[in-house]
């Protein structure tokens, strides 16, 4: 096995490009634990974290743009992030443990296609673009686009994702995200909730999504999920709608983690506590 | 074979590894600081905790050559320069937070990242810092409060040791 550490996008998608079997390595968090039990074997490995603009957090046009490189780590100390999308911010402080945090980034948590993955339902509620980039050029996609099931995702032969891109946040909006595991710490998500919400002058929620994790063969954005809470003011009823939407919207597995039953009935009662969070969150950013 | 070349304890070290050697091995294997322990090689234990470029890291969450130019740490480079435990060490020992020892040297590492960041962390923040560090002995009971104890000393207060 080679290693490479280009230093342009255009070099990393030369050499993915080039070889049958080229791996990107970001925080390698996963990467390495697959690499281990040789479960992969790429011919090459191709470390994207020397390359100029991947390590970074910057500002787009009043949004962010996070570096396909950057770590969890970063993003939980980035005060700007935390105060923008908190709750993309707690999925990512949920990654393993402190020092896993401290390598892994939340685009290899969204490439390793896990539909457990924590960040990948904060992402989607928060309607962040995934930037692309291959031989033909660069695309753009939303992030619900990303995976297509275990392990799988729609990247093509020589693409790799340069960036996260998260849209400018209005006033009075606020996200959450909340998962279920049986232990407080380093575990895999049994079920996850994100939710994304903005608000009007009159406190009614004008602008809504919702994105549920390890429920699905990959995370899903519930749209009548946020139908449900889109002109309300997140009373009960609305809730309750949101609870039943986001049951209909689950096709779990049966494991020991959970049973589908269980993982149906958590799905709705975290999106609910993750909305009332998110409602809190918009309101708390408003003073 | 590719070549690899770092700052390990102060010293500058260079090397030839395969591209999946992993830096953990590195450190073990080529260097012979076997200080740094491997309690699963998948990300699990923190047995492999060290330090690169000051932040606490799993050894073997990275390949050896991903640390081309970086300044590590191992547990072998936490003593006093003068060989005598630092205060963060002699903690562990004075207040029993050890018993195979077999986590320590993670431990020792992780904790001492956490005293850089927070020099007076609460009890709460010493047990969620090593969410990521297992010990099989000691119900961790003791090492939180050889942590705590440390970072009293550090700050110029000083805890009996029972
Ligand atoms: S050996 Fe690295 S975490 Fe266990
Ligand atoms: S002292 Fe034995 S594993 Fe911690």
């Amino acid at each position: 096995m080679q290693y490479a550490a280009p230093q342009t996008v255009e070099a990393a998608i030369d050499l993915l490009t080039s070889h049958e079997g080229a791996h990107v390595l970001a925080g390698g968090t996963d990467l390495l634990v697959q690499l281990r039990s040789d479960r992969v074997a790429p011919e090459v490995i191709v470390d994207i974290k020397r390359i100029d603009g991947m390590k970074s957090i910057r500002d787009d046009s009043g949004g962010f743009r996070i570096g396909a490189a950057v770590s969890a780590a970063e993003i939980t100390e980035h005060a700007g992030l935390g105060a923008a999308w908190p709750g993309l911010v707690e999925a990512a402080g949920l990654i393993g443990s402190t020092q896993v945090q401290g390598r892994a980034t939340i685009v290899g948590n969204l490439c390793n296609a896990s539909p457990a993955a924590d960040t990948t339902p904060a992402l989607i509620a928060a309607g962040a673009r995934i930037v692309i980039s291959g031989p033909t050029g660069t695309r753009e996609i939303p992030a619900e686009e990303m995976t297509t099931g275990p392990g799988r995702t729609t990247l093509a032969k020589g693409e790799l994702v340069e960036a996260v891109r998260l849209p400018t946040r209005a006033a009075r909006s606020g996200d959450a995200y909340l998962r279920f595991i049986p232990r407080t710490e380093m575990d895999i998500a049994v079920v996850g909730a994100g939710v994304s919400l903005s608000f009007d002058d009159a406190g009614m929620c004008q602008a809504a999504r919702v994105a549920l994790g390890a429920v699905a063969p990959k995370a899903v954005l519930v749209a009548d999920a946020a139908a449900a809470l889109i002109g309300t003011a997140i009373d009960d009823a609305a809730l309750e709608q949101l609870a039943q939407a986001c049951a209909a919207a689950c096709n779990p597995i049966d494991d020991k983690r959970g049973t589908i039953e269980f993982r149906t009935q958590v799905a709705g009662v975290l999106a609910k506590r993750a909305a009332v969070a998110a409602k809190e969150r918009a309101f708390a950013a408003q003073k | 074979m590719p070549t690899v070349s770092m700052t390990v304890n102060g010293k500058a070290v260079a090397s030839d590894v395969e591209g999946r050697t992993l830096l953990v091995d590195f450190l073990r294997e080529n260097l012979r600081l076997t200080g740094t322990h491997v309690g699963c090689d998948t990300l699990q234990c923190g047995a492999c905790v060290v330090h690169v470029n000051g932040d606490s890291v799993k050894a073997c969450s990275m390949l050896a050559l991903s640390a081309e130019g970086a300044e590590i740490t191992t547990i072998e480079g936490i003593a006093n320069p003068d060989g005598s435990l630092s205060v963060l060490q002699r903690a562990f020992q004075d207040h029993h937070g050890l018993q195979c020892g077999f986590c320590t040297p993670g431990m020792v590492m992780s904790a001492a990242d956490l005293l850089k960041r927070n020099a007076n962390p609460s009890e709460r923040e010493v047990r969620e810092w090593l969410e990521g560090n297992l010990c099989r002995c000691t119900g961790y009971h003791n090492i939180v409060k050889a942590i705590l104890a440390a970072a009293a000393e550090m700050r110029g207060e000083k805890i009996a040791a029972e």
